[in-house]
């Protein structure tokens, strides 16, 4: 068999359909893994006992257990006990949840590597615990990490492609349909390039971001 | 609940299934890492720059994307044909090992300067450098982000269950299907992914003790929970291989 660029051409369009639905569950699901990974961060340095062990526990066993998994777990039995999600909406959320769990590590990374001197100066001030949080720590731990929380959105994108599992069409799902019903092979190699084009690029963008904000 | 018999015919075959890939894939990762890892700490620009064209390609790639091409691109494109667990274990191995080359070289670019010019100083061919200096010393330094390599590769086999692999994931998709029913079964496949998962650490962790013992280098005292992939993830490791002190 030989490689036929009319299937290129045909496949295009729906190429574009799924490269949009890809860019929103990148948006959110890295908006849901940025925020909710600082409250994980920042829970499992609390001095409750009852608030840090259940988070450590939640978080590493997220951790510990594949995507492709969650996702079947969210779209298939949380709707037993609650509303139904669209599985784009699936998607989001579980990228979202998953690598909340790595980014809350990038987090604690951040915050422990904010001098003790800070901490200490803020008691000397005798600021409140939550102006200790954000207007002194967390605002110098952030601009540390976001070469690293860069890095999960390029990642996030490596493996939106699990939602097609789902039947969230983003681009693998709209090559895999196209193949299926065309009985060719061009549209999953087209796919497979568009990853490196995306996000080589994006990798050395974070590099220079990293050079200009951690030094 | 699932009956016994569909756990008997499915789920514990698929949880072999799933332990194999596991293993070929880490194996073959293994063998592509050394060589790329070497390889990209040569002195001659060329060879760096394939080792490296290796690594950037298969770090950019979904692996997903990467499985879905061997399987279902290249039989056609090659008139020729191979079981889908073949198709599985190459695409994971190859993206893993590409991974697992950026330890290796780390690992390397951190064994002191000076180790390398007392081998120069011995008249050590520099294969000799590498296997009774460098890669010793080395070593240990690998094991920790190995582990959490592992983790990922273990998690990411579910993903083989996507080109019909009947790995558990697959065989639970399966009885979804089947059986009309998926709460029991999605639970019991996460608890079993996070159990494989725990063994898993707690076992290259002894590994680590191990090897940093042999070299002379004093073990971290680990807890249960404690230190259970604290430096998680992939990425945070590749970009920062941790020195030696």
């Amino acid at each position: 068999m030989n490689w036929n660029w009319d299937h290129v051409d045909e496949f295009m369009p729906l190429f574009w359909d799924g490269v949009e639905l890809t860019l929103k569950a990148l948006l959110f699901g890295s908006l849901i893994a940025f925020s909710l990974g600082l409250v994980w961060a920042v829970a499992q340095r609390s001095e409750k006992k009852w608030i840090r062990w259940p988070v450590t526990v939640v978080t590493e066993f997220i951790r510990n257990t594949p995507l492709l998994v969650q996702l079947f777990f969210l779209f298939y039995v949380v709707p037993e006990w609650g509303p139904s999600m669209s599985p784009l909406t699936t998607g989001i959320v579980g990228l979202g949840l998953h690598y909340s769990t790595y980014t809350s590590e990038v987090y604690r990374a951040g915050i422990e590597g904010v001098p003790a001197g800070q901490w200490e100066a803020a008691t000397a001030l005798s600021l409140s615990k939550r102006r200790t949080w954000t207007s002194v720590v967390l605002p110098q731990a952030v601009r540390r990490v976001i070469p690293a929380l860069g890095n999960y959105v390029i990642v996030m994108l490596k493996e939106s492609p699990q939602m097609a599992a789902i039947g969230a069409l983003d681009m693998l799902g709209q090559a895999q349909n196209y193949s299926q019903t065309t009985f060719t092979f061009e549209a999953i190699s087209v796919v497979g390039v568009a990853f490196i084009v995306i996000a080589y690029p994006a990798s050395l963008l974070l590099r220079v971001l990293e050079r200009r904000l951690v030094r | 609940m699932m009956s016994s018999e569909f756990f008997g015919n499915w789920f514990l075959p698929g949880i072999w299934i799933t332990v194999q890939v596991t293993l070929y894939s880490a194996a073959l990762a293994f063998v592509i890492a050394f060589p790329i890892g070497v390889l990209r700490t040569s002195r001659l620009w060329i060879v760096r720059f394939l080792a490296g064209a290796y690594f950037e390609i298969f770090r950019s790639t979904s692996s997903l994307v990467f499985m879905f091409w061997i399987a279902f691109t290249v039989p056609p494109l090659f008139n020729i044909s191979f079981q889908p667990m073949f198709a599985g274990v190459l695409a994971l191995g190859i993206t893993y090992g590409a991974y697992a080359s950026e330890i290796v070289r780390g690992a390397l670019a951190a064994v002191p300067a000076a180790q390398r010019e007392a081998g120069i100083a011995l008249n050590f061919t520099p294969m000799q450098r590498l296997r009774r200096i460098e890669l010793p010393q080395a070593w240990p330094e690998m094991i920790p982000p190995f582990n959490n390599l592992l983790i990922e590769l273990l998690k990411g086999t579910s993903l083989v269950s996507l080109i019909a692999v009947a790995d558990m994931t697959f065989a639970g998709d399966l009885l979804r299907l089947v059986k009309n029913e998926s709460a029991p079964i999605y639970t019991l496949l996460l608890v079993l992914y996070f159990v494989l998962a725990f063994v898993l650490t707690r076992g290259m962790r002894l590994l680590e003790r191990h090897a940093k013992k042999r070299v002379g280098q004093t073990p971290e005292k680990t807890s249960l929970f404690g230190g259970l992939r604290s430096k998680s993830s992939i990425d945070v490791v590749v970009s920062a291989p941790g020195g030696t002190k």
